[in-house]
């Protein structure tokens, strides 16, 4: 019935768009890395990012895990397949080459009983728990319980252990993580936990997780665009990082405006300098229909366009001063995802060509 | 499973049915301010769309068209949170400097501070030594600071004392709420529910039952429970809670009761709810779930923003026509080399604005379509950052001057 009902997106050849050019890509930023964690403001497109990432990692080959754990179904919508089941399922596989996608939504209900069934077989008692509210209990309100959850479940896929018979093993891991507001939480599950348990299982739980966390297996890209509160948001993010000893990977720059417009050009729409009649000359010369509506309604989008372009150049200063690898990805006015996949296409080999896979 | 993902179980649709042809209708903002029956206005949206700087905004303007306001932000940018005198979070409203008062309304600003309003609450309800006891257990810290309904929560409390407050006073008569930045926009409707329901769930009475509680409940069942739960998280946590559960009890009756109230505040005609979107399917997407839950919760919805809208100068040069000109600029002479770039990059620049608002437009349209007695107010996006008085009012009056009728709104 799954198959029947929802078979895989495939890619374009290699997975992403025009003109792969494998002799010149270079060399990865991150090669040793198996988890690559993305967060990021809301609003900023971090599961864009995610599932971008996860089709340029496939591209090199790679076995791929694209995980999300908001419950939002991001991935199902953005792929335009049916929501995702606490399942690892294909999501895309390349036209020719290899390289796979497996998309997971993991949501704490279930990873709690997983976990209490591969680890404490459990059985009849685990229903018990289900009926008692333990479940929820455990998931919803105990306070740290439901982030170690959600990390523990990716810890368990990035090392495959013989308790998970037959599972498969990835190379490379995308987690579609919280936003930049609550990511060192999220990812500091010691310390969260710590004023709770001290000892036991979770514990010790939370014990492996972040010694995972904190390695060099992992990093932690944060997504952002160039305004003002985006870009702080990532300091304050990337700082908050550090502080807990978790590895900063790279910022990743979405919706950068295009740039049709040179420097020169842009000092004269904001100086009001441009000679109007020669450019209403030249467009009439390209056969557009020139009227002064016309005319000043194009230079007003110059005029704007040129002040965003500065305030973008103020905040990409800043992100560069942040001290870690920059990508940039375009904004795509058609919007990415749903049921076009192009637009993810050439993101991805957006990131390919700046190493990021 | 039964232990189902919470965030989106299932719930039915609403909506028109059929599409209907009536121009979308559009969101008066300054008859909603102006409107003295209305004493609360709640923003709510996802993620990333701008709440609280429409909040603000609101807040301001209906301040500077006589009312005598109060907004509570949850987290607002640092510069906007500055120029509003609301850098120190105390809990406490304070007056937002150089507003325009002549109309003779005032602003008063505050920021949320959740786990001091918890604090509060309980020390509201419960004998002083009592509630030293559960200001002191572990269990109660790591709740009341990083449970993940609690600053949701923790935002109608608050605003439910700054309703007590105003009626008993009178120095507001409209409070503006923003809501946290949750991962959906529902989770702050749930939330009063979600933590009165943990507060007197099965398993709170459970862990009590060993203590004082029947003897059925001592069964082989129950020793499974404790037993797996003792396990997994530890006896120590398991002695916490039972400590925090023991001397939260008596007060579970008062959460349960505040929580309802809260409820029916919302419920009640003096309150307005605003949407807030951003022309992106996320956020439209959130913003239908979100609509057609207050309707089934019989919630007042005022109307829709959506911020941040492209707009284009409507020339009558389609994105089409605009690329066709671009392959046609073929430099003839070396001299105007420099202004076919220019033309090329301005043209360029129209064809992907023009892209960029239909795409915008038809999402918004398709809102429309779903939702026709939604009204709507559509935001241009600004090309500066807001982060003082000054951009607020900007937002402001892009909000009053909405134009009578969408003529933007393509139909069917």
């Amino acid at each position: 019935m799954w198959v029947a009902a929802h078979s895989a997106r495939s890619g374009a050849p290699g997975l992403y768009a025009r003109g792969v050019p494998s002799p010149s890509r270079p060399p990865e930023l991150f090669p040793g890395v198996q988890l690559h964690v993305v967060s990021g403001k809301g609003g900023t497109g971090k599961s864009t990012v995610s599932a971008a990432l996860a089709l340029a990692l496939a591209s090199r080959g790679k076995t791929v895990l694209l995980c999300e754990v908001e419950g939002r179904q991001g991935v199902a919508q953005l792929f335009d397949v049916p929501p995702l089941p606490y399942e690892e399922r294909l999501l895309v596989r390349p036209q020719a080459g290899s390289g796979e996608v497996y998309a997971l939504a993991i949501d704490p209900e279930s990873a709690l009983l997983e976990y209490l069934d591969m680890y404490y077989r459990l059985g009849r008692a685990g229903k018990a728990l289900d009926r008692f509210g333990v479940i929820e209990f455990a998931t919803t309100i105990a306070p740290g319980v439901r982030d170690v959850l959600l990390t523990g479940k990716v810890y368990e896929a990035a090392n495959r252990n013989s308790r998970n018979k037959g599972a498969r093993t990835y190379d490379a891991i995308v987690l579609d993580a919280p936003p930049t507001g609550r990511i060192a939480q999220f990812l500091n599950v010691n310390d969260e936990l710590a004023g709770l348990a001290k000892v036991g299982p979770i514990k010790s739980q939370a014990d492996t997780v972040t010694t995972l966390l904190r390695s060099e297996r992992t990093v932690i890209h944060l997504v952002t665009v160039l305004e003002e509160m985006p870009v702080q948001e990532t300091a304050d993010g990337i700082e908050e990082l550090r502080g807990t000893g978790l590895p900063v990977g790279a910022v990743v720059v979405n919706q950068v405006r295009p740039r049709d417009l040179d420097h020169d050009d842009r000092a004269a729409l904001l100086a009001g300098s441009v000679d109007r009649s020669r450019l209403g000359s030249v467009l009439t010369g390209a056969g557009v229909e020139v009227t002064d509506e016309l005319l000043a309604g194009l230079l007003d989008e110059g005029v704007q366009h040129a002040e965003r372009r500065d305030l973008e150049d103020g905040q990409r200063a800043l992100v560069r001063d942040l001290g870690v690898p920059v990508v940039e990805l375009t904004r795509l006015a058609s919007g990415v995802g749903g049921q076009d996949l192009g637009g993810l296409y050439e993101l991805a080999e957006q990131l390919c060509t700046q190493g990021l896979a | 499973m039964s232990a189902a993902p919470r965030a989106r179980r299932a719930r039915a649709r609403v909506g028109p049915l059929v599409a209907t042809h009536d121009p979308a209708r559009v969101l008066d903002v300054d008859a909603l301010l102006d409107d003295r029956s209305r004493s609360i206005i709640v923003c709510c949206g996802s993620g990333g769309v701008g709440k609280t700087t429409t909040s603000a905004a609101l807040a301001l303007r209906a301040a500077e068209r006589g009312r005598k306001v109060v907004v509570l932000t949850i987290d607002p940018a640092r510069r906007l949170a500055q120029s509003m005198g609301i850098e120190a979070l105390d809990n406490t409203p304070r007056p937002v400097p150089d507003i325009d008062a002549t109309a003779g309304g005032s602003l008063d600003a505050m920021m949320l501070d959740m786990k001091r309003t918890f604090d509060e609450v309980v020390q509201s309800q419960a004998s002083p030594e009592k509630a030293a006891q559960i200001l002191a257990n572990p269990f109660y810290v790591a709740v009341s600071s990083s449970f993940a309904g609690t600053q949701e929560y923790m935002a109608m409390e608050k605003l439910g004392q700054l309703d007590a407050e105003a009626r008993r006073t009178g120095a507001h008569d409209l409070i503006v709420v923003d809501t946290p930045p949750s991962r959906s926009a529902l989770d702050f409707l749930d939330a009063p529910e979600r933590l009165s329901s943990f507060l007197d769930g099965k398993f709170m009475r459970l862990l009590l039952a060993p203590a004082r509680g029947p003897a059925r409940l001592m069964t082989a069942g129950f020793g499974m429970v404790t037993n797996a739960v003792t396990k997994i998280i530890g006896a120590q946590v398991l002695q916490d809670m039972k400590a925090f559960v023991a001397a939260f009890d008596t007060l579970f009756g008062g959460f349960r009761a505040r929580a309802q109230r809260t409820f029916e505040l919302l419920q009640d005609r003096r309150t307005a709810f605003v949407v807030v979107a951003a022309p992106e399917p996320d956020a439209l997407r959130e913003a239908a779930y979100f609509v057609e839950r207050l309707r089934s919760e019989d919630m007042p919805l005022a109307g829709l923003v959506v911020n941040r809208a492209s707009s284009a100068p409507a020339d009558g040069l389609t994105a089409h026509a605009a690329l066709a000109a671009v392959e046609r600029l073929r430099p003839a002479g070396r001299d105007d080399s420099e202004e076919h770039d220019l033309a090329a990059g301005l043209l360029r620049l129209h064809a992907d604005r023009l892209t960029l608002v239909e795409r915008e437009r038809t999402l918004t349209a398709r809102f429309a379509t779903s939702h026709p007695d939604v009204p709507t107010a559509v935001l241009p996006a600004l090309s500066t950052d807001v982060h003082d008085l000054d951009g607020l009012r900007r937002i402001g009056d892009l909000l009053g001057a909405q134009p009578a009728a969408r003529r933007d709104a393509p139909r069917g």
